[in-house]
């Protein structure tokens, strides 16, 4: 006979947000990324946008859900870039899905899941990136430093685990 | 038993949006035929999601310059003589090397004039803060406050007074977006400042700047100053790029060398940029002004040392003797009238001197005179 565990049942939660609350922070987050930018050059190497999106993605537990708010997040930051729209909106779309069907399998809520969830899935928007600029648009001499995409996840997820904590409070049951 | 776009929902939609994005991509890569860089649409969205973060830019950017300006105005005044004093030094300096420069300058011009040499100056200039960046390093791109509505244009090169930043991409009513010259897509035409040697500078996507169309060249050295060569009719001739790093072998553009460049500006820490939007063929008044002064400066001071050597001194420049060592030579005395006991010669030497006699007694030639 299987038994349910704790960790089942929370697995089976999905969570909520208020509309306003779901179109302003992945907004803050934007554009907390393009000032941030300018006071301390280093945070370009965060991604705050993309740990937005897999806290939604998580949260919501819907991989529907999770690639729209990818996509959209993701679009919003290429406008500020001068690359084609959809670049990050393709990634971010992709990452969103994965991170969404993720969620339904495990326990997010726990702070070393979550860690490796945000470092994997910026490991994944690298070669996302990597993939759609070489392959889809051309862009000829593409080189990847892998070693700072590594440090990149590793700050990413460094920065995911308070900021997580903060969103959790903004979350509503269904 | 679910239908197949039920059970096959999820990915269903992300193949959806992925294929709507392709297809968005793909119309942006084909380029308008207007000839901008975007087209109407893709420019639309990006003015609308600037149009959402520039207030928000704008009180982040007038708050931190409050505060500095508070610290730097009130507080934080420790080094404010000296810092000025060092550039009151600074100043006299500069202004004797444009006094020292000027008379080359104007015969340059001159002969320029004479070959019908056309150069660009720059002539008119727009003074903006930088209040955003794209917030990634792979776009390297900052956002300024000042945009069409301050005469502004695509294409209009940015500077500061160390050099150069990079040049207008997109240009909104209230702000626009600098393309800096250390992103990827970006270039310029530069020059050699010693060798003259033209070269294409490109960014690189490490953030740095590099020449990667020349071949190895003995005289290439680091340190030597690179130019903007004026070539790509975007920047005007003769700005500063920056200086020669690290010449290594490319090996991804055989035979050409990868020849690094340590930028004059800090493109990481921009806050004030000079937008060049106009410029002129001819030296602008501000400029003739200040050089007409420098060789007036000159001319007065060549004057000045002519007329030093004319005028006449102690010393006759023509004597053999000049320029001996002063000695002091005491003048001799006139010969008395009627010689006495004081007259040289006339005091017996003291050996023959017996106390209590007569010391007037003559033993020399002279005579000695009457008592008076």
């Amino acid at each position: 006979m299987a038994t349910r565990s704790y960790t089942s049942r929370r697995e089976a939660e999905q969570y909520a947000f208020h509309p306003a609350v779901a179109l302003l922070i992945p907004l803050v987050a934007v554009v907390l990324q393009a000032t941030g930018s300018k006071v301390f050059p280093r945070l370009a190497l965060l991604d705050l946008p993309l740990i937005v999106t897999i806290f939604f993605a998580v949260a919501r537990r819907s991989p529907v859900a999770g690639t729209l708010t990818g996509a959209a997040i993701g679009l919003f930051q290429d406008a500020f870039t001068n690359q084609p729209i959809g670049v990050n909106g393709m990634a971010k779309a992709v990452v969103g899905y994965m991170a969404a069907n993720i969620g339904v399998r495990l326990d997010v809520e726990n702070t070393k899941t979550r860690a490796l969830l945000v470092c994997s899935f910026s490991l994944v928007q690298s070669i996302l990136l990597y993939l759609i600029r070489s392959r889809l648009l051309g862009v000829q001499g593409l080189q990847v430093l892998w070693l700072h995409e590594l440090l990149r996840a590793i700050a990413n997820a460094a920065v995911a685990i308070p900021v997580f904590f903060v969103l959790d409070r903004v979350k509503r049951q269904e | 038993m679910d239908s197949f776009f039920a059970r096959y929902k999820n990915p269903l939609v992300l193949i959806a949006v992925l294929l709507a994005q392709t297809i968005g991509l793909a119309v942006q890569v084909k380029r308008p035929d207007t000839g901008e860089r975007d087209g109407h649409h893709v420019r639309m969205v990006r003015l609308w999601a600037v149009s959402i973060a520039l207030p928000f830019e704008r009180i982040v950017h007038g708050t931190g310059r409050d505060i500095r300006g508070a610290w730097t105005n009130y507080i934080n005044l420790l080094h404010v003589r000296q810092h000025n004093r060092d550039l009151e030094q600074e100043v006299a300096q500069l202004r004797l090397e444009q006094v020292a420069l000027s008379e080359d300058a104007i015969q340059g011009h001159r002969l320029q004039a004479l070959l019908e040499f056309q150069r660009h100056y720059i002539s008119t200039t727009v003074a903006a803060q930088v209040i955003g960046t794209s917030g990634s390093d792979q776009s390297r791109v900052i956002y300024i406050d000042k945009g069409s509505a301050n005469g502004l244009k695509p294409d209009m090169a940015v500077i500061t007074p160390d050099g150069v930043v990079g040049k207008l991409r997109d240009v909104f009513p209230h702000t626009a977006q600098v393309l800096e010259l250390d992103d990827p897509s970006s270039g310029a035409g530069v020059v050699l400042e010693s060798t003259r040697i033209l070269g294409i500078l490109r960014g690189t996507v490490a953030g740095g700047i590099q020449i990667n169309n020349l071949t190895a060249d003995s005289r290439i050295q680091p340190g030597e100053r690179v130019l903007t060569s004026g070539g790509d009719q975007v920047y005007p001739r003769g700005l500063n790029v920056g200086t020669i790093e690290s010449i290594k072998p490319d090996p991804e553009h055989q035979p050409y060398m990868a020849i690094a460049i340590h930028p004059a500006t800090r493109l990481e820490q921009l806050e004030e940029v000079l937008v060049i939007t106009g410029t002129q063929t001819t030296l602008p008044a501000q400029m003739q002004k200040d050089l007409s002064g420098a060789a007036a400066t000159a001319e007065a001071a060549r004057a000045a040392s002519t007329a030093t050597e004319r005028l006449p001194g102690i010393e006759d420049p023509a004597h053999p003797t000049a320029g001996a060592a002063n000695t002091l030579v005491p003048p001799r005395p006139l010969p008395a009238l009627h010689s006495d006991r004081f007259t040289p010669g006339a005091t017996p030497p003291a050996a023959e001197l017996k106390p209590g006699g007569d010391g007037a007694t003559s033993t020399s030639g002279s005579s000695p005179g009457s008592a008076p």
